[in-house]
């Protein structure tokens, strides 16, 4: 009987702590700041005249489903832009994890008859096909970041300039190192997936620059755009090269982790350059303390401008400040040079 | 009868002949071998970066530094695979370890979690692992889900939730205690490693020298022998599993301190590279063998394979191949000491862990 009364003790007892870490856990998953942080990044509508409103659009869109910040980022900017139009109304779609499933989705929102559809394939080459059945159905289609191969698929291609990012990060490394009389300086380089075309754009880039001026990477590791990858990558580049003079990170989300480890190692001697322009990479070049010294921007701020050009071609307008009376076919967004001095210009712009 | 007895004599000189073994060749270091060749691939890999970059190696400081260096890349691996010898010696398998650390970390660090400061940050991670490894033990033993498909659907689900929890955002982890995990040293010795080395020797204890580890072997080794022989095989199965999901936990803590942050898609793929030093450490992916000394050799042979590379600017392509060509390797030499490949896949009641 005694037997009986302590397994039902013991039972008890977990089954109370059970019950307990559980409501304790449920309490723990919200996300809420306590002060409001800042919001999308959206055009000013105020004096446009092209922002005053005309007729009613429906924009579709479609991007990847987030597994990062600048993914994240596209998707709430587009809603945000969309928003700020009172003669837009906004369709999207779940994209799924890879180029069938957005496929499969985008047949539902061809299916819901919008006047445009913006897009940001998983993959340019696999969703082309689309992009050309849409613009032959009558449905124009702007293609967002990842290139369609083939023009007849897309009436405006607006996009970052991967390659320019490698040059504008070469040519700060390369100014900072002559002002400090280097000779041949040892610069690292943390790229993002290997295997997307983006990150070897970004990479030649980088070299090509370099080269100009007799440089070269000495080491160069390629992290997955998570923190975690970013750090296990730096802490194996830190190793390799225990006296640096320049680092390159592609990506400011797997910054976190770089810089994670170039804490842990206690290195300083060297200056960072970081990539995409995150909101807290700028503050931290802002405030100058660690080895961050600049980004070079690609910013989520393009699904912003996608949309407000997708409502310009949809309402058969163009962009005032060019002659022309049409939306031009491609736009590929500079590549800006974020430092200590123009810092505060780029804060909004932080994703 | 005269010739029974002369032909018996005949017969009795050859049998202990037959069955005597050179000791080297006993069940009982069965095991010590095949950790000696783990430490002779490590002693191999060392070699080749001696060779390859005398200048680096001739600094005793860098040398120091890189030994530390490869035990933090080894730690979380380290810690989840012991989670994961566990479960693959009582028959079974997780798929979902880096699914599990990612959705202990992002909870963890989720604003309201992180108001309840380190102490809150790391029970929520322990709470987690431990929970979400209980859904998946009761899935696998009482619902007799086969565990290959009930921690494949968890993989997916609890990175879901992971993203869902953190909205699909970085985040930062804000606490001085955690980040300084990753980042501090105690008596020269980083504190990644006297975690890792804890949670080894605890693995090893458990494993090795009481009732629940010799019950994981019997388990995995014949389940339906276990049962018979009184053990509860359902819940030592859950057991496991909590286990597992308390490794994760654990390994959580330790990578968000490393990175600094959490997100829905840290731990990538770490079941497979747990899977893998499992059973290049000797595990038999069948059950009722492994050896928590040789899962770890296996993590440090790869994190030493990392960084070799890294030091000789060798891309992850080319490792990604030597990496698997190790596994297949490793499983070959293993079917070697067997006699016959049915013989390596049938579950082999003789065999006992060390």
């Amino acid at each position: 009987m005694k037997h009986a009364s302590d397994l039902s003790r013991r039972r008890l007892l977990l089954g109370g702590a059970a019950v307990g870490a559980g409501a304790l856990l449920t309490a723990c998953t919200s996300n809420e700041p306590d002060e409001p942080s800042g919001g999308p990044q959206t055009a000013a509508a105020g004096n446009n005249q092209n922002a005053a409103p005309g007729e009613k659009v429906t924009i579709g869109f479609s991007a990847p489903a987030a597994d990062h910040g600048w993914i994240a980022a596209i998707t709430s900017n587009a809603k945000a832009q969309a928003g700020a139009y009172s003669d837009v109304e906004f369709k999207t779609v779940e994209a799924g994890a890879d180029a069938a499933a957005q496929r499969a989705a985008l047949q539902t929102l061809v299916a819901q008859k919008p006047n445009i559809i913006v897009l940001l394939p998983h993959d340019g080459k696999e969703l082309n096909a689309f992009g050309l059945e849409a613009m032959k159905a009558g449905i124009p289609v702007v293609n967002l970041d990842r290139a369609f191969p083939d023009p007849l698929a897309y009436r405006l291609q607006i996009k970052g300039d991967n390659y320019g990012m490698g040059v504008s990060a070469a040519h700060y490394i390369i100014d900072q190192m002559k002002a400090k009389s280097v000779a041949s300086p040892i610069i690292g380089e943390i790229a993002g997936m290997d295997e997307l075309e983006l990150t070897q754009e970004r990479s030649k880039g980088f070299t090509d620059t370099l080269a100009q001026a007799g440089f070269k990477v000495a080491n160069r590791r390629a992290a997955r755009f998570t923190a975690d990858s970013g750090q296990q990558e730096a802490a194996s580049l830190l190793q390799a090269l225990p006296k640096m003079d320049a680092l390159w990170n592609h990506d400011d989300d797997q910054g976190i982790g770089v810089l994670a480890a170039i804490t842990q190692a206690n290195r300083k001697e060297f200056l960072m350059v970081g990539g995409a322009g995150s909101k807290a990479a700028i503050e931290a070049i802002q405030a100058d303390s660690g080895v961050l010294k600049a980004t070079v921007t690609y910013s989520p701020s393009m699904a912003s401008s996608a949309i407000s050009l997708a409502r310009l071609i949809a309402q058969n307008k163009g962009m005032s400040d060019l002659v022309e009376l049409q939306v031009p076919k491609e736009i590929i967004l500079a590549s800006e040079t974020i430092t200590k001095e123009n810092a505060s210009n780029y804060l909004k712009l932080g994703f | 009868m005269t010739a029974q007895t002369t032909a018996a004599p005949v017969k009795e000189p050859e049998k202990p002949a037959a069955e005597e073994r050179r000791w080297w060749r006993v069940d009982s270091t069965d095991g010590l071998w095949r950790n000696l060749a783990l430490v002779g691939v490590l002693a191999i890999l060392i070699i080749a970066g001696i060779v390859t970059k005398p200048d680096l190696y001739s600094d005793g400081t860098w040398v120091r530094n890189n030994i530390f260096t490869i035990l933090e890349l080894a730690s979380v691996i380290g810690v989840v695979t012991v989670g994961m010898t566990f479960v693959i010696i009582g028959g079974g398998i997780d798929l979902s370890v880096g699914a599990i650390i990612a959705l202990a970390g992002v909870w963890s660090t989720t604003l309201a979690t992180q108001d309840y400061g380190p102490g809150g940050m790391i029970f929520c991670a322990l709470a987690v692992g431990i929970g979400v490894g209980v859904v998946n033990g009761i899935l696998i033993s009482y619902g007799r889900l086969v565990a290959f498909i009930a921690t494949l659907a968890m993989l997916v689900a609890a990175r879901g939730l992971a993203a869902q929890i953190s909205n699909k955002q970085t985040q930062v982890s804000t606490s001085d205690f955690i980040n300084g995990l990753a980042a501090n040293d105690f008596l020269g010795v980083p504190v990644l490693v006297y975690i890792l080395a804890a949670v080894v020797a605890a693995g090893w204890v458990l494993l090795n020298r009481t009732t629940f580890g010799r019950r994981t072997v019997a388990v995995g080794g014949n389940p339906e022998a276990a049962r018979l022989a009184g053990i509860n095989v359902k819940r030592h199965t859950l057991l496991l599993y909590a286990l597992s999901g308390l490794c994760c936990g654990i390994a959580a803590i330790m990578l968000t301190s490393q990175a600094n942050s959490a997100q829905a898609a840290m731990a990538n793929l770490y079941e497979l590279d747990a899977i893998a030093a499992a059973i290049i450490g000797g595990t038999l992916l069948s059950g009722g063998r492994g050896t928590i000394i040789g899962s770890l050799l296996g993590v440090l042979v790869f994190s030493t394979i990392t960084n070799l590379f890294a030091i000789n600017n060798l891309s992850t392509e080319v490792q990604n191949m030597v990496k698997g060509g190790i596994i297949v390797v490793a499983v070959l030499i293993q079917q070697i000491q067997f006699k016959s490949l049915s013989q390596f896949f049938a579950k082999n009641s003789k065999i006992t862990t060390s």
